[in-house]
Order: C-alpha cells, then structure tokens, then sequence
C-alpha cells in the first residue's frame, strides 16, 4: 500500500497523525482503497456539502464527506428514490422525474434544494452540471461553494474552440484545425477539405465522445454533421460543432492536474485512457507503459502551465493525443473530477475528492510537485450493462436480480452506486460500477484484475465483463502495444467472446460434466424418513455427452469424494470443489489450478450457462442415452430475422426514415434510435419493400421489440 | 380411426419383423429379459410351436414385446420426432429400475381377424410398470404408439388399471405417458369399458397419489379425460395433441376450419384453453423435466412434501426485495423477481406459466423443502383475480393441500376484475373456487402482502380470516377495501377537495398499520428478511395439524 512507503508526502502525513483522532487514522491504516483520506480536524471544514449527482460518483464523494465528518445531502429523481446515494446520505431531496434535465440538470430544483438543506458547498461529480457554468454562477450568487474550478475556467476549458486558443497561447501543443463554430453542412465539408481527410467532427461543449464523429470523406462529414449535431443539442443543449484534424492511431492519455486558489498547481502523472470504444474508454490505467519519464514531465509542465493561465483550482484533467513517436497534442481539459480518477488515487495515494473540497474552503495545497509518487500500477475497468457482442457495447437495462462486488479481494476497489436489486434504467448513464485493481507491479495489478472480474456476480442485465476481461489478457495490451484504434484492430469482425484453446476447451467441458453429476447425485439426497424407502444408486461412473458450440463430446466422469476424473479426447481432467450448487461462484481446482467459475443457469434438460474466462458459454450435458436419441428429435426452424428489423436496446425512437410500401435498399437507414444520449441508425438487412412500421417517432421501444417488418 | 389402418399394415410388417427378430438387440429397459441362445431360429417354422421349449417361447415373447409393433413403425415414431414407449420410460427412469409388468399380456379380440397371430402383440399397445426416479418409486405407463397406434384395447387398459391399483396399495405416484390414437374400434364397447375403469380409478386416486401426465402424441376423443383427471397434464410442442374431436369432425360439424395444431396443440392447451399445464420442447425435454418436477411431489397424501438436500443458506437476506416495488403504486412489478428471490437457489418450477398469467403458481423449495408458491401478478392485468386465474389459483392450492405441501401467498391485488365478460362468465362462481381452496387449506399457508390487498380479493388470497397461519405485510402494503381514487369519490361525493381528501385516505388506509393493529397481519417486515422468516415460520408449522369437520366431500362451487 501506498503509505507504508516513507516519503516526503508519508513523513507530512505521520506529522498529521499526531493530531488526527484514532479513527481517521484507522482509515488510512487499514483500508482496503488504495487512497488515504488524512485530514486534520483542526482544517476548519464545510459542515454540509450537496451532492449534484447521482450514482456511484455521488457514493464516492459522500465516502469522502463522510470520512472528513461532512454531512451530505443527495439530490436524485423519482425513479432514484431507493438509489444507493439516496440511502448513503444524510438527507435526500426529490428534485424531478426521471429524465435528466428534469431532474439531475435541473438548477431551479437543485438551487431549492441547496437553500432547503442548508448546504455550503456542491459536489457536481461528472456529467449533468459539472462543468455548466451557469451552475456555478448561479451557486455563487447565493453564496454556496463550488466544489471546482472558478467559473471563467470552466467556460474557457468548457468551450473547445476557446480552450484551443488558451492553450496555444500557454505554449501548449495543440492540433491543427479550424478554430471557429460550423455553421452548415457545406461548412463542414469546405473546411474539412482545408484541413485535409481524415478530420473529426465534435460537439464545442461536449465530452465523453457524445456528438463525435469521425469523416474520412464529403459524404461521411455531412452524415456526421448531422448527427453530431442532433446528439449535442440533445446532450448538452447546445448544437454548435468544430472541426479539426483526426489523428490516425494515436494513444490517449491525460495528465491530473491540482490547482489552489493560491496560484499553486500540480501534475499527478498520466492516465493513459487508450482502450475505447465509440470514443468512450473502457480500460484505464496508471501509469502508462508508454511514457518515458521526459515526455511525462514535458507533458505535466504543458498541462500545470494550462491550469496556472486559466487560473485554475481544483482537480482538473487535461487530455492529450500522443501519437508514436510520443509527440503529444492538447485535446482538452475536462473542468472536474474524472471518472477514471481512482487510478491515480491508487498510484499517488491521495483523496482527490478530499483535495477538491481543500481547495474550495481556501486551503492551499498540502504537497510539492516532487512529493508526488507513481507507487505501483493501478488498473480501471469500465464494467457497463451493455452487451459487448454488438458493436464492442450497446446499452442494456434491466434489474440487478443478483449482485455480488468481488471487493473482499486484496487490492481490489470497486466504486460503484448500485446493489441487488437495482434497476438500470435507460435514463441514466449504463455504468454498473468501476472495477479497479491495484498491485506492486502491473503485473500484479493485471492478475488481480483478473482474479475481481471472475468473482464479480451481475445477473439480471447483459453486461460487458467478458470484453474487459479479453482486454486485459491480451497479448497487446499486456505488452503496452495500444492505440485508441485497439478495439477496431483486434476485433475486426466485432467482438465474439473468447475463443477457447484445446486445454482451455477440454477443462470447461470437464467442468461442466463434474457440475452435471454433482447436481444430479444431489438430485437423490432426500431427507427425513421416508415411509417407501429410497432405491439409492451407488454409482461411480458416468457416460455423459457434453456438447459445446456444436461440437459434441463423449465424456466419462468417475467420482472419488468430492473430485471427479473425467475422460474426453483421450485426456484425464481432475475437477474438485465444494460444489456449493446455491453459490453464484463456483469456485474449482481444473489439474491442479484455481479457477472462479460461474453457473448462470441450469436446467432439467442439461443445459449449463457457464461463465468461463469471462465469456459465458451454452453447454449441453445429457446422458448417453439421452444424446443417442436426441438424433430422433426434430430441429426447430428458427425465424428468418432479415425480413423483421428488431431494436437492438432499450432507447427511443428519434427517427423513422421509411413508411409501408418504400423500397429500401440494403444498409439504408430505416429508423434512428436513441438509447443512452447515443444515436444509433438502424439499416435495412437486404433490398426490399417495407411492408409495415411498427414505431413511431417520440415512442420507447425495449430490446428487441419489431420496429419494421420487410417483404 | 387410425387404428383400423395401423392394424392392417401391423399385421403383414409383423410377419418379416418375427423372421428377422433375431437381429434385433434387446433394449437395455428389459432388464427381467433373460438372453437368447445365439442363433436360436434359423428356420422359418417358428410358428409351430410344439417345436420349442416353454423357455424358447418365454424368450421369444419377450423379445417381441421388447420391438413393440416392429422395427419399421419404430422407424416411423423416431421419423415424427417421437420416441418409443420404451424409450421413453428409459429416459424417465433411473437406469436399470425399471420392472415391467404384463409384458405377455395380449389382447383378446376375434373380430375383424384380430385373433390371428400376426395381429396379436405381447404387451399389447401399452408398456406398464414400476421404477425409481432419483431412487423415488414410480408407477408408470407408456402408451406404444408402434402397436395399433397405441390404441386402447380392454387388455391395455386392464394393464394401466393394475398399475393404478398397486399404486394406490403402495401409495406411490402413476406417470402416464399418452400417445394413443384412441379406442380400439375393432374391440366396441370393451375399449369404452376400459376407459371407464382407467377413470374410475383416476378419480379414486385423486388426492390418495399424485398423477402425471404427459402427452407425447395424439390423445382424443373419450381417451382425454383421463388426462384431464390427473393432477398436471403435461405436453410437447409440436408432436402432441388433445382433444375430443379431430379437425376433420370439426369441419362437418361446425364448418371451421382448424388445423390439428391450432386446435389441440401445446400451444393452445397452454395459453388459451388451460388444459394443459406446461409444455416442453420434445421428448427428451419433457421426460428430464419431468423427472425434475417428480422431485418436488410427495409420493402420496400420507408423506409430507420431500425435503432435500439444501445449500441455498435458510438465514440468507435478499437485499433486492427492498427495492423490487417501485415507489408509485400504479407501478408493474415482476412477481416473479420476488419468488426467485426468496426459493432456494432461485428454483421455480412454474406450473401454466402462459395462462391466466396475473396469477403466477409453481413449486419452490424453502430450505429444500417443497412448496406451493402463489403469487398475484402486477405485471400483467394489474395482477387482478378474474375467471382464469382463479380457476388456475385454485385447482394448485387444492393440489398442494392435498398433498401437505405448504403453501406461500404473495399478494399484490387491486380487486376482482370487472365487467360484463367476467360477469356473465361467472367471475362470482370461479372466484368462489379460489376463496374456497384457501378457506378450506389445511397446510401451513403462509402470506406476504407486498402491496396492494384491496377489496374481497384481500380476503381471498390466504388472508388470516381463511386460517392463515401466519400474514406478513411489508411496509409497501396497502390493505384497504379500494385504491384511494374510487373510495374519495364514495366517501366524500360532491365534495370539492378531493385531492385533499385523497391524501387523507392515503394516509389513513394506504399502508398496513390499519391491517396490523387488528391483528389481521401479524407483523410488518422489512422485505429483504422475507426468506429467512419464511423459512422459520415452516419449520415451526412442520408440525401444524389441523382437521376440517368430517363430512363426505365438500361441495366446491365447481
């Protein structure tokens, strides 16, 4: 763990637990987070902080609050009443329905809020009002504490035509493009012709890849005009868009940056936030393996000298695109605290939640530049409700029926604003948690990963753990070979799971054969006095068919104890476990190796949904007599889908390009639905006449609900 | 009938199968066969008896009886989908448990050249006998589809009867497994006579053992009711149907045109007709499910419900319950989340999932031990009680209080629903059924009002008023005799604030203080610990006895 290494930073911590109280100490002591929430409580502090947010964002902050003895106040919609940060807080105050801008963006609620509760000070987290200028000055106005940066920082970093300027100014790198808001379409193509193919539309006031895209031609400029227009006006209400040059191939990372009101500013190494998908990340890590410690330093100086000109306080980061010859360009700097945070908690063993509020009572920073360490590797996985197998993700909702974080394992962190039982909705972000992993070397930290995405227990939504997991052992990600490119590169044909080798094959199909034969010895095990005596089959072996993505293999397993041998292919396997058949995990030793296995499902016909490796796999297990004869059964025709365009996710129909009696050409777009702030086109399968429309413009429509039906 | 032809083209089939017998290789299930010399028969003279042993003759039948109406219908059965009758109880059955009975048992009919030897079938059309599934005993019968097409002559029926019958002096369940084209008409009145007996002693054994059964082909006409007397009738998809006349007598009769499928099918027994109580995808489907579902029954009305082998911990909280009702009361909600929640190991076994679907029944097990679970459902119709679901509710409570298995009542119910189709369908008589189930349940019943309890529906499911031995009520209850709206609109008629009289009448009667400080739910829980208490309350009530006035039978409002 971070303090236990003595260093400047750790000599001024142990001075502060003279004074601390026992319990604040306990904290730092043996907590299982990789970050020390150390204060000193005689730093005069808020009595009561607002949290403008909801989800885990909002519990992360109320952890810190909590810690410094700060009473919180949650704000959340109807729908959220029973939220994990409603029921965290110290109080909670309904501030609209469900939508977002009726709710969590809605400043006159939160205001009353604010007033009602007596809050000094707002945390806004990310997203909704974070870096909504209006926001903070109207917080100011009555005299209520930002938890962030001033408001002429955030509407100078906020707008990315202005920051661009700023940070050229600041002597930062920045990449060439046209500075100035796209009026049109045509607009749009002129000047992409300027700067030259590829270029990158985006939203001036978005962030988190809402309203980008990326054109390699007139024709996709004025699609993703557009679109990017349509998702910045519905995400951040405001459809104005820049144009600039797109780097092909280039690495993503950004700098932390600390700032006070007193004109003192730090870097806290980089990020580096490569892996994405649809410009959104999904595996982050601290530090990258790709910095050298002078790219690192010119990198922290360029982003501390952006933070000093726009006279920044509190945490901030400031993307940069790093291309591979380690040139680096400004991208932008994001004006609040960062999802990813956490991995730089872990490697420099602050609180930046704790740091935030500091900053915006007035203290001044408590660290120097060279007190900040890079201890160990930390690692982030996004753990989303998607579904990884459609486009690297596409949202997905439903309720949590079982939930179980894998947090008891050593340096392991899970941040996350939701429990059994929860329900993700399509109003909200898709984020079930952020799963964070935390080791000596990335090795260590790689392993732990692992190890926590085989223990993490969610049921009830279609989630993206078997993606994250493939990433993290993948030959070029465990060797640091990553560009923003690395989904689109390693999966070209779309993400299908892990692809199994012959032992890896041989030890799932012995597993679920032992799973089969424990569940049905126990099948027999009646309890009680029976008046008609039992006919107990003293058996010891098994003839067992397995089939596994249409292969089909013949198995014999024979059972000593609780370890069952089992034959296939002409190899032996040895399972043992427990069998504890009501635990979600499965925890088995294969040939003498450890391996967190998952029983989604099973059932009387033999079929197991196993979880193994991360990707979850169909097998079916019958009796040798029951495979001889299931030749005799007859198939079923499955529907022909390329007639029938179903939604692929919950969302709302924004658009519906066609009406009964079109003719649609193949891959012509039929209808737009928007799920999550994401606007998706659906296209027509094959040339065809329409034969009916079954969504209207404005309606909801679920997973797989018929949208229109072709000839 | 089918079984005129199936005779017809039997006979001259059975000649080359007895001379190639031989070949063929004894099915594991006959496990009483005692192995033939090799090459016993060379010769074609087979027939002449005088020429063999009585062991030769013992074993010839055997093998006879094991090939059922010969290879080539065999071949015909496997081509539909479907499997032979032996096949069958192999699947259904512990290997090697199987003991047949009446295997030289042939039918008895000289009419229409019946009595000639290729037309005579040792076993006849129906394979019987007893087994284990997972060691339990089992009495079962296996309609052979191969011979006559699995007609009912006098002779199979006397097999399924002497089955019953044992079944009955062990008290031990009968799994009938139906693939029967019908009566035997070339045996008139004596194939009626057999049906009779069959359901005579159906509707002795109704409520003495349970009785499955599982239709795998055909079953029509007189040959249905005794499905329809058992306890569950199960189907497969696509290769099983029910009913009493086929499409074609439809078409003379009534003029409609209607094929097989759509008008006996799994599909329209399961969701339209409620006939059936389940339906699976195939054979071996079904028989594996089968064989899962024996394990919930007792073996008869004087065993309690089983109990097995638990590893789902009994003390086990379930925190998404306390979220699982949404914050507005007009708000659906998946019951389903709720039982899943609580059973052991998420395990329900859901008995007529696609009918009457705002009332969910089905077996669970509460550490491992079974029981009934009914529970209204908010997601569809409001979970409201009409004609079906009552009908469907209370033909599972009288099941499980027959056979000593407890009962759980989960309750969301805004009432009765109304109408003139409920109405003049009788919603009054049907839902009559349901409330006189509950009232006359003896076993531990056990209630868990989730949210709304409104009006005589509240009464009805399980309420402590009909003996509920203990009623739970989570803080999202509301036990009133109507939702807010409709009682402002009585109480206070004509006054002009009624929003403000409504929040009064939320106040007062939207939550379960009114229930509980009458004693009329015993306490108010918070719903996360719902398994545990659950599972406390049965093992206290293990012992529960309680008798109803003697009396010949009561007289439901059928």
């Amino acid at each position: 763990m971070a303090a236990y290494r003595v260093t400047p930073a750790l000599q001024r911590v142990l001075h502060v637990f003279k004074h601390a109280s026992f319990r604040s100490r306990c904290c730092v002591v043996t907590s299982n987070v990789q970050y020390s929430t150390v204060y000193d409580s005689s730093e005069k502090t808020f009595d009561k902080i607002l949290i403008a947010n909801r989800g885990e964002i909002a519990c992360r902050v109320m952890k810190t609050c909590k810690k410094m003895g700060i009473k919180t106040v949650a704000v959340h919609s109807d729908v959220d009443s029973s939220a994990v940060h409603v029921k965290m807080a110290d109080e909670a105050v309904c501030v609209g329905p469900a939508p977002t801008g009726k709710s969590y963006l809605n400043m006159d609620a939160i205001m009353e809020a604010i007033r009602h509760s007596g809050a000094q000070a707002v945390h806004p987290g990310y997203g909704f009002l974070s870096e909504n200028k209006e926001f903070a000055k109207r917080l100011a106005a009555e005299g209520v504490t930002f938890i962030g940066p001033d408001t002429h920082a955030i509407q100078a970093m906020g707008d990315k035509i202005e920051s661009k300027l700023i940070a050229k100014q600041a002597k930062v790198n920045t990449i060439p493009g046209f500075d100035g808001v796209v009026k049109d379409a045509d607009e749009a193509v002129r000047i992409a012709g300027e700067i030259g193919y590829p270029v990158m539309i985006k939203a001036s006031a978005g962030g988190g890849g809402k309203g980008m895209r990326i054109a390699w031609n007139d024709e996709e400029t004025r699609e993703g005009f557009r679109f990017s227009s349509q998702e910045a006006a519905s995400s951040f209400g405001d459809d104005r868009l820049l144009i600039e040059k797109f780097i092909d191939n280039p690495r993503h990372i950004e700098i932390q940056v600390l700032a006070d009101k007193h004109g003192n500013a730090l870097w806290l190494n980089e990020r580096e936030c490569s892996i994405q998908r649809r410009n959104q990340k999904v595996v982050e890590e601290a530090p990258s393996t790709f910095l050298d410690p002078e790219t690192r330093r010119a990198m922290g100086e360029q982003a501390v000298a952006l933070a000093k000109a726009v006279k920044y306080s509190s945490a901030g980061t400031v993307e940069f695109l790093v291309d591979s010859q380690k040139n680096f360009y400004f991208l932008e700097m994001n004006t609040r605290l960062q999802v990813e945070h956490p991995i730089t908690e872990c490697i420099t063993g602050l609180d930046l939640v704790q740091q935030m509020i500091r900053i915006a009572k007035g203290y001044p920073l408590q660290n120097r530049q060279e007190d900040i360490p890079i201890n160990g590797w930390a690692i982030e996985s996004r753990v989303y409700a998607e579904d990884p197998y459609k486009s690297f993700g596409l949202p997905s909702i439903g309720r949590l029926s079982q939930y179980q974080e894998p947090s008891d394992l050593s340096g392991v962190r899970v941040d996350s604003g939701i429990q059994e039982g929860s329900d993700i909705s399509i109003y909200y972000d898709p984020m079930i948690s952020k799963l964070v992993s935390y080791g000596s070397t990335r090795t260590e930290a790689l392993q732990r990963m692992e190890e926590a995405l085989d223990s993490y227990v969610i049921r009830g939504v279609t989630h993206n753990i078997p993606l994250l997991r493939e990433i993290i052992v993948h030959p070029r990600f465990i060797s640091g070979d990553i560009s923003t490119k690395f989904l689109p590169e390693v999966y070209p044909e779309g993400f299908k799971g892990h692809q199994l080798s012959d032992s890896e094959r041989a030890e799932l199909l012995a597993t679920a054969a032992s799973l089969f034969v424990a569940t049905q010895l126990r099948s027999q095990r009646f309890l009680g006095n029976l008046r008609v005596s039992s006919a107990q089959q003293e058996r010891r072996r098994w003839e067992l068919s397995v089939e596994l993505e249409k292969g089909i293999h013949a198995v014999m397993v024979s059972r000593s104890g609780s370890t069952y041998t089992v034959d296939l292919d002409g190899k032996s396997v040895d399972v043992s476990s427990e069998w504890n058949l009501a635990s979600a995990l499965l925890p088995v030793t294969v040939n003498g190796a450890q391996r967190t296995v998952q029983c989604l499902s099973r059932n009387a016909g033999g079929e197991i949904s196993l979880q193994y490796l991360g990707t979850v796999y169909k097998v079916r297990v019958l009796s040798k007599l029951a495979a001889t004869l299931s030749k005799h059964m007859p198939e079923k025709v499955p529907e022909d889908t390329s007639s029938i365009l179903r939604s692929p996710m919950p969302g709302s129909v924004v658009a519906v390009s066609v009406k009964p009696g079109d003719t649609v050409a193949e891959g012509q777009e039929i209808c737009v639905i928007e799920a999550m702030k994401m606007q998706n086109s659906m296209t027509a399968a094959k040339t065809a006449k329409v034969k009916s429309v079954h969504c209207k413009t404005g309606e909801t429509v679920g997973e797989g609900d018929l949208l229109v039906e072709l000839e | 009938m089918a079984a005129i032809t199936v005779a017809k083209s039997s006979g001259r089939l059975l000649c080359r199968l007895r001379s190639t017998y031989k070949c063929l290789v004894p099915s594991k299930s006959g496990a009483a066969v005692a192995l033939a010399r090799p090459n016993l028969q060379q010769h074609a003279r087979w027939y002449s008896v005088s020429h063999l042993t009585v062991e030769e003759r013992i074993d010839q039948k055997r093998r006879a009886a094991l090939v059922g109406g010969g290879q080539k219908r065999i071949d015909a059965q496997h081509k539909r989908g479907k499997l032979t009758a032996r096949e069958r109880i192999e699947l259904l059955l512990d290997p090697d448990s199987f003991v047949e009975y009446d295997m030289f048992v042939e039918h008895r009919c000289s009419d229409f050249g019946m009595e000639a030897d290729h037309n005579k079938f040792p076993g006849d059309s129906v394979v019987t006998g007893q087994g284990r599934i997972n060691g339990r005993l089992v009495y079962v019968f296996s309609q052979d589809f191969t011979v006559f097409g699995g007609s009912l002559s006098g002779a199979h029926a006397q097999k399924v009867c002497k089955i019953m019958d044992q079944a009955m002096l062990v008290g031990a369940p009968v799994i009938g497994l139906n693939d029967s084209g019908g009566a035997r008409i070339q045996e008139g009145v004596e194939s009626l006579a057999g049906y009779a007996d069959i359901f005579l002693r159906n509707v002795l054994a109704s409520g003495v053992v349970p009785q499955i059964s599982l239709i795998m082909g055909p079953c029509a006409g007189g040959a249905v009711y005794s499905p329809a007397l058992t306890d569950f009738t199960f189907m497969v998809k696509d290769t099983s149907y029910l009913f009493i006349t086929g499409p074609d007598v439809v078409k003379s009769v009534t003029n409609e045109d209607v094929t097989q499928e759509e008008l006996g099918g799994a599909k329209t027994h399961t969701a339209v007709s409620g006939v059936a109580h389940r339906a699976f995808e195939n054979d071996i489907d079904a028989l594996l499910n089968l064989r899962e579902f024996f394990n919930f029954l007792p073996l008869s009305n004087k065993d309690p419900a089983p109990v097995t082998e638990c590893h789902d911990p009994s003390d086990r909280l379930v925190p998404g319950l306390d979220t699982v009702v949404p914050f507005e009361s007009t708000k659906a909600y998946d019951m389903l989340d709720i039982i899943q929640g609580i059973a052991d190991e998420r395990e329900f076994f859901e008995i007529m999932p696609n009918y009457a679907k705002n009332i969910v029944v089905g077996f669970a097990r509460m550490n491992g031990r079974t029981v009934g679970i009914v529970g209204n459902q908010p997601k569809v119709a409001s979970g409201c009680l009409d004609i079906n679901s009552s009908v469907k509710g209370a033909r599972f409570v009288r099941f499980c209080d027959a056979f000593n298995i407890p009962l759980i009542t989960f309750v969301d119910v805004p009432g009765f629903l109304p109408g003139t189709a409920q109405e003049y369908g009788g919603i009054i008589r049907h839902g009559a059924k349901l409330l006189f189930a509950f009232a006359e349940a003896t076993v531990p019943k056990i209630t868990i009002i989730t949210r709304k309890a409104y009006g005589g529906a509240y009464d009805v499911m399980s309420s402590k008023h009909l003996r509920g031995d203990v009623n739970y009520a989570w803080p999202s209850a509301e036990v009133a005799v109507m939702g807010a709206k409709g009682a402002v609109q009585i109480i206070f008629r004509g006054k002009s604030n009624q929003a403000e009289a409504e929040a009064e009448y939320v106040e007062k009667f939207a939550n379960p203080f009114p229930a509980a400080v009458r004693g009329f739910v015993d306490d108010i829980i918070q719903p996360s610990t719902t398994r545990k208490r659950i599972c406390r309350d049965l093992e206290v009530l293990a012992s529960k006895k309680q008798m109803n006035p003697w009396k010949k039978h009561a007289n439901i409002p059928l």
